[in-house]
């Protein structure tokens, strides 16, 4: 199962607490576990990556074994570490607004 | 027993304030969404329990909740707004042609009598419809596409349809207004749409009476006279008494034609009111004084609404979708500020109260009226 940590505010809206965790068919990828995030939860749609470009948000993060993942490839392997549910997949509002 | 619900959009959440017929005391629940920016939320006029709400951050961008229970419960629904077609481009401030992006939603409008069909107004400016209760959306493209779209430029606080008034007799017909754009109408249920600017005057754009370009902050209209429509315009209050096709202006006595809000009262189609703010880069009242001014004359005619409100020091705005009025007898009216509080007069404007005094910022405030 791959780990996934939510910012506050989209935990509220999804109704859950603490990680989440997906089954995420085939290679673990930003792309793979966000389709399966938003599949589980589909008031998350919008929130992370826009609904046509499947671009991430500007203020979204993410960050998964003290790197910062934000700027890789939506298909790039996610580090082992995330596929293998050792470590969680950070999903980081920006420190933004002063 | 009659009662009212006073809904409350604010910079960090939504609030629902409710009082008997009698509006003396008041109940507050909320933050609902706390945290998210609450452009608006509304009521359906066809089913009072049925509300919806535009919540957004810079973070999340944007999301729609629905209500089935006037707002004691919510449940997000549809927020996939896509212009329809290849966008295009309109202007940006510096003049430069920029690509239509949506940014957020700034304004509700629930069909007169489907609760399950609303309008969205929207940044970069554009009209949706959804006929689920929220679920998907379309683009009524022919506003946006109309010819003098790539002409459209944002106001200051981004290029926004903030104001959508459906026509309570003729189906077809609807106005709405984009800052800075102007005002337009339809009168084939949204599929064209036409400028309706004649008669306003504007000196901040190169030609002061052009067909679109002008800054319109708010329209309102008395739903008994649906060809009369007043406006408060980035500077001038404005009426017109023919649909649009032609606006003079009523400033009259005001102490400040500039202003965000108008509104009319539910039962003299002729008693309007307005909040003065000083200028354009001073977004407070003249001389500190917090005074909403009324006119039982459609205009001109202009008398300050003191009593209760604070009459120094007092520096904040009044934003164009944080007042409306109820349909008791007599007619109760309401406004939000920028400084969290939210006033209500339940005389017609004579003698007014804080219902809450310390809310974040208030961007809107709706009122529904229950039997």
């Amino acid at each position: 199962m791959i780990r996934v940590v939510l910012p506050t505010h989209l935990r509220k809206l999804a109704q859950v607490s603490g990680e989440v965790q997906l089954a995420v068919p085939g290679q673990a990828t930003q792309r793979s576990v966000l389709d399966t995030l938003e599949a589980a939860y589909p008031m998350l749609r919008g929130t992370i990556r826009d609904q046509v470009t499947q671009q991430r948000r500007p203020f979204i993060r993410f960050f998964a074994s003290e790197q910062d993942l934000s700027n890789e490839l939506p298909d790039a392997q996610l580090p082992d570490a995330v596929a293998r549910g050792a470590e969680p997949l950070l999903v980081v509002g920006a420190m933004a607004g002063g | 027993m009659s009662g009212v619900r006073v809904l409350v959009g604010t910079r960090k959440g939504a609030f629902v304030l409710t009082s008997d017929g009698k509006r003396g005391g008041w109940e507050v629940a909320g933050p609902h969404f706390g945290g998210w920016e609450i452009y608006h939320l509304k009521g359906s006029p066809a089913d009072p329990n049925r509300l919806y709400a535009a919540q957004s951050t810079g973070w999340f961008g944007q999301l729609i909740q629905r209500s089935n229970d006037g707002g004691k419960t919510w449940e997000p629904v549809g927020n996939k707004f896509v212009y329809e077609g290849e966008p295009g481009t309109h202007l940006w401030y510096d003049g430069t042609p920029r690509p239509w992006e949506f940014k957020r939603v700034w304004h509700l409008e629930p069909s007169l009598t489907d609760p399950d069909t609303i309008y969205a107004g929207v940044e970069d400016a554009a009209l949706f419809r959804s006929t689920d209760a929220g679920q998907t959306w379309e683009e009524l493209s022919g506003l946006r596409c109309h010819e003098t779209g790539p002409n459209w430029a944002p106001g200051a606080g981004g290029m926004c349809l903030h104001t959508i008034i459906q026509d309570p007799v003729d189906a077809d017909r609807m106005f709405v207004a984009i800052s800075a754009a102007g005002a337009f109408r339809t009168d084939d249920a949204g599929k064209t749409w036409r400028p309706v600017n004649r008669g306003l005057r504007s000196e901040q754009i190169p030609n002061p009476t052009a067909e679109v370009g002008h800054c319109v902050h708010r329209l309102a209209m008395h739903p008994t006279r649906p060809k009369t429509l007043f406006m408060q315009k980035h500077w001038d209050v404005m009426r017109t008494d023919d649909g649009g096709e032609s606006w003079r202006e009523v400033s009259g006595n005001l102490p400040s034609d500039f202003g965000f809000p108008i509104d009319v009262h539910a039962h003299e189609p002729e008693t309007i009111y307005v909040v003065p703010i000083k200028s354009d880069s001073e977004h407070y009242p003249p001389d500190g004084k917090l005074r909403v001014y009324r006119s039982r004359t459609g205009g001109d005619e202009w008398e300050p609404l003191t009593k209760g409100l604070p009459q120094s020091d007092v520096y904040l705005n009044v934003l164009r979708d944080a007042m409306a009025v109820d349909s008791l007898d007599p007619c109760g009216i309401y406004f939000g500020t920028s400084g969290g509080q939210v006033y209500a007069s339940a005389d017609a404007g004579d003698r007014w109260a804080p219902i809450v005094r310390n809310l974040p910022a208030v961007l809107s405030v709706e009122v529904q009226t229950l039997k």
